[in-house]
């Protein structure tokens, strides 16, 4: 830990650090790679649709002497040649499933499997479902997700900037689609339950933007009055900083979710607890990736445009060339000695960095306002 | 909550840390205390943990009957449900809307589903058959009688002219026609006597035949009568057998049927007005003439006029012909006596009702006349032991989650992992006794989803935590002490959570109201546990950390603590320049 804890120090103070900001071409790219696989397995491969969705019936049997294959036949016959998938649960029960199956021919189906596996229709867990149902829960879900979206892009303009919020919603965007397509191309099945863990990627997902938003608003407060680092700078230290924080985060929030998918998945076989899981952790999984290799930069991208981040680009830049060409003046006026040196010298001086041309800088310009690492408190 | 304040230091979290400490202690105590008082010591489990079956039904317009889905009638379509639900002697059936329109019906295990199935899937056919045959011959429907006093508006091209004196009153009010009731009453009152003393029903009479307007056979007809002779209509059994057959009969067929608490039988003519018919029904005390509660049913126009010839031809007919039974899903709830045909679109059933039967007859009426089906969309058995399995599931999955989030933070964190746990022990006692007492509260119901939405809460709470150690350990790398860094960290980490949570919030808030069925259960956990997430972050993790930070193994930054400058690379103040980090060390 000492280590973690150094680098995060190291990472607070910027003497390490990613450049995530200015190599944003390549995650873009990474993003928009993955953004077109994940819209082509769904229109080339679709959702594998739960029977919520289709209508159908999903009986689950106690443990039970009688092979799958029998099983199968049994209900082969009972559901008058509907497709039937048995599934072994990790307990010894069997999960049979009939799709588009009538909430009414489910009936000799649960019959004629409780006579052969010798049990009481009590025991066997039914779950019938006409089609509209499915359609219904998934139909809510998109308009919440809509509605969500615009409180939410209202909510963050109004809490941040309108870049912020322009930026949160294509990151939010971006996971879903990723979980959306992870789930056609693997070819999970979409149930409720699924619809519920990509519902709640949307609180979570914005949760960890928010969270580094925050510490980049506080860090670009005063970024008008200097004119030593970019917007775009100062954007990728504030995500380096913040960088232990957002993966203490994902990491936290992803243990239970992980909890709930190992016991889900290995006890219980398939489920709801399973479902849930699984599209939390692709949903979560990209959402921290996007929060800061996709949303940060973009508000970057974004602030760049405004004509007074471009002013302070313009400014900065000036000023690294007149610092660099002052830099060389001063070594050779130094060689040749005392040559009387200017402001832009003096000021070289107190900042070996080589930040120069402060006269340049508005009236309000003070020594503590002018670094970025300052703002932090 | 709108734009997030610039964190100004709060009076009072900083002077004070016991008060919040004690504020949140006494809800702890007032909770559990509330829970053991109310008798819960446990939630109330859902369908899917406890075992039982749920029923999703979902209502549809009948063609040409638009906009008919609305709350008042499913608040009656719920009523009517929850009756022939607890008809099956089931006790704890839960019946509600959901959404616009659907309606759950959640019953607990024990429950034979398919019985349940029936009951709450068929839809309620409501019919007004002509009596054919009765038994007993008196043949009133049992209950407290609601003998059969149908009156209607004046004019009327069968009366009797008993009315003729209050024409007047009549137009206002058709239902009030003292003189016509009373008139009819008096036949009413002893019929009911009489049928009170002789309430064994007694197999005999054979239909008729004939007199009504079904084409009859003398093959049916004899058949007919066989099967009357042999309908039992005295056990529950064979009064469901029956009305199963009877509720499956076209219309246009002549049924047998069984009064609802089956003292009565009957044969009864094909339909002739429909529930559909029926405009509205309710249930009225009428004091005028002290006939007590009556129903009063409004036909459409189509209705009426049906209503008008068929009450026309019945009365010129002798008891029981002169009857028509209203029969719901294939039971007799009441046969009333005609004398005069009613038109006019209205009618009254007086006689004996309590306000409960009134009330109830009324809305099986209104229930026919509800231009509504339902179709089962999701049914769910879930056997006790499947239930018992995934609560179990779910308590391990906790259980892990928990602990590895405190593996992690302790691994990470140290010392301050402490906080943490007592921070997250703190909101679990919360998360769990409200759970406990919105069960018998508000009527929550703990479900699979909600408790994949409170093991996921865990992370959103430890996230708090996690943000806000984070402030005060880049305090402490500011070089900063422990105690001042506290203070200074709290108000950005404060906004931090506070926008983070309000917008997990929001999400929850949303899909709480937007959408059905299991997702509802899991945004309301996300929510409340949101919710008490602020408060325990306010509350309990920040006093608290005010306390220790006073306390010399965190003050001083032992190792152990989690907050050893040392190890958190903190620089000594003023030694920093403002060129310390250079731009050149990260832009690459």
């Amino acid at each position: 830990m000492s280590r973690l804890g150094t680098l995060g120090a190291r990472l607070y103070r910027g003497e390490v650090g990613y450049d995530f900001v200015g190599k944003r071409k390549i995650w873009y790219g990474v993003s928009i790679l993955i953004t077109i696989i994940a819209i082509a397995g769904v229109v080339v491969r679709g959702l594998n649709m739960g029977i919520e969705f289709s209508g159908g019936a999903v009986f689950t049997t106690p443990k039970a002497g009688v092979s799958t294959t029998d099983i199968r036949q049994t209900a082969e016959k009972a559901a008058d040649g509907h497709t039937v998938v048995v599934q072994e649960l990790g307990r010894g029960g069997l999960r049979i499933q009939i799709s588009e199956l009538g909430t009414k021919e489910a009936l000799p189906v649960q019959e004629a499997l409780s006579k052969k596996l010798d049990v009481s229709t009590n025991k066997i867990d039914t779950q019938l479902v006409g089609p509209s149902w499915g359609e219904q829960i998934a139909s809510k879900a998109w308009q919440g997700l809509a509605i969500f979206m615009v409180l939410v892009v209202v909510y963050l303009a109004i809490a941040f900037e309108w870049r912020m919020a322009l930026a949160a919603l294509i990151a939010l965007i971006h996971d879903i689609t990723i979980t959306v397509g992870i789930y056609a191309l693997v070819g999970f099945e979409v149930t409720p339950g699924t619809v519920i863990g990509l519902l709640t990627i949307l609180g979570y997902s914005l949760y960890d933007t928010v969270v580094v938003f925050d510490g980049l608003k506080e860090a670009t407060k005063d970024l008008t009055k200097q004119n030593r680092f970019t917007y775009s700078e100062v954007a990728n230290r504030s995500l380096n900083s913040t960088l232990v924080r957002s993966i203490n985060t994902t990491v936290v929030a992803l243990l239970p979710v992980g909890a709930l998918l190992f016991i889900g998945g290995g006890l219980l076989g398939a489920g709801m607890l399973n479902d849930i899981s699984l599209s939390l952790f692709v949903g979560l999984a990209a959402g921290a990736y996007s929060s800061i290799f996709i949303a940060t930069p973009l508000v970057a991208d974004l602030k760049e445009r405004d004509p007074r981040m471009k002013a302070l680009a313009k400014r900065v830049r000036a000023k690294r060339a007149a610092s660099a060409k002052a830099e060389a003046g001063g070594d050779r006026s130094a060689e040749e000695g005392d040559s009387g040196p200017d402001t832009d010298l003096e000021d070289a001086g107190a900042a070996p960095a080589g930040v120069v041309g402060q006269r340049r800088q508005p009236a309000s310009r003070g020594r503590g306002r002018g670094r970025p690492s300052g703002k932090r408190r | 909550m709108a734009a997030p304040k610039k964190g100004r230091r709060s009076p009072g979290s900083q002077g004070r840390p016991g008060r919040a400490l004690a504020v949140i202690l006494i809800a702890i105590v007032a909770l559990t205390g509330g829970m053991f008082l109310s008798g819960h010591t446990k939630p109330r489990l859902g369908i899917d943990l406890a075992g039982g079956t749920s029923f999703t039904l979902e209502a549809k317009n009948q063609p040409g009957r638009p906009n008919a889905i609305n709350t008042a009638n499913m608040n009656t379509a719920v009523g009517i449900i929850e009756r022939r639900v607890n008809g099956l002697g089931v006790s704890e059936a839960e019946v509600q809307t959901q959404g616009e329109k659907h309606i759950i019906v959640n019953i607990p295990k024990g429950t034979n589903a398919k019985q349940a199935r029936q009951q709450v899937g068929t839809t309620a056919q409501l019919y007004f058959r002509p009596v054919i045959t009765t038994t007993p011959a008196a043949g009133k429907t049992p209950e407290p009688t609601p003998d059969p006093t149908a009156t209607g508006k004046p004019g009327d091209k069968g009366d009797k002219g008993a009315d003729k004196g209050d024409k007047g009153a009549d137009k206002d009010k058709p239902s009030a026609t003292p003189s016509t009731s009373a008139g009819t009453q008096g036949r009413a009152v002893p019929n009911a006597l009489k049928a009170d003393k002789a309430p064994t029903p007694s197999p005999s009479k054979t239909p008729k035949g004939g007199q009504t307007k079904q084409p009859s056979d003398p093959d049916s007809q004899k058949q007919l009568a066989k099967d009357f002779a042999a309908l039992d209509c005295t056990t529950k059994k064979g009064r469901a057998a029956a009305a199963e057959k009877a509720a499956n009969a076209k219309p246009s067929d002549s049924i047998l049927a069984c009064g609802q608490k089956g003292d009565a039988k009957y044969v009864l003519g094909a339909s002739q007005v429909e529930g559909t018919d029926v405009d509205d029904a309710s249930a009225v005390f009428e004091s005028q003439n002290a006939s007590g509660w009556i129903v009063q049913l409004g036909f459409n126009s189509k209705g009426a006029k049906k209503f008008a010839n068929v009450t026309g031809e019945l009365a010129a007919k002798q008891d029981p012909q002169n009857r028509f039974a209203i029969t719901l899903d294939g039971e007799v709830v009441s046969a009333p006596s005609v004398d005069r045909a009613i038109a006019g679109g209205s009618a009254t059933i007086s006689g004996g009702f309590t306000q409960q039967s009134a009330e109830d007859l009324a809305n099986v009426l209104s229930f026919g006349a509800l231009p509504l089906t339902f179709d089962i969309a999701d049914e769910t058995t879930v056997s006790a032991a499947l239930g018992g399995e995934q609560l179990h599931a779910g308590l391990i999955a906790g259980a892990i989650g928990m602990a590895l989030v405190v593996l992690y933070l302790v691994i990470y964190y140290r010392g301050l992992a402490l906080v943490a746990m007592a921070s997250l022990g703190v909101s679990a006692a919360l998360t769990y006794t409200i759970m406990v007492l919105l069960g018998p509260g508000i009527g929550f119901a703990l479900n699979l989803p909600a408790v994949c939405g409170a093991i996921v809460a865990i992370g959103i709470t430890a996230d708090s935590f996690i943000v806000y150690f984070e402030r005060i350990r880049d305090e402490i790398r500011e070089g900063r002490s422990l105690r001042p860094a506290v203070e200074r960290g709290w108000p950005r980490a404060r906004r931090t959570i506070l926008v983070s949570d309000f917008v997990s919030f929001l999400a929850a808030a949303v899909l709480y109201v937007v959408t059905v069925g299991k997702v509802q259960g899991f945004a309301f956990t996300l929510g409340l546990t949101t919710l008490l997430d602020v408060a325990v972050v306010f509350l309990f993790t920040k006093p608290l950390m005010t306390i220790l930070a006073r306390r010399p193994f965190f003050g001083n930054g032992h190792p152990w603590s989690g907050l050893d400058p040392q190890r958190l690379g903190a620089t000594p103040p003023l030694r920093r320049r403002r060129s310390a980090a250079p731009a050149d060390t990260k832009e690459a």
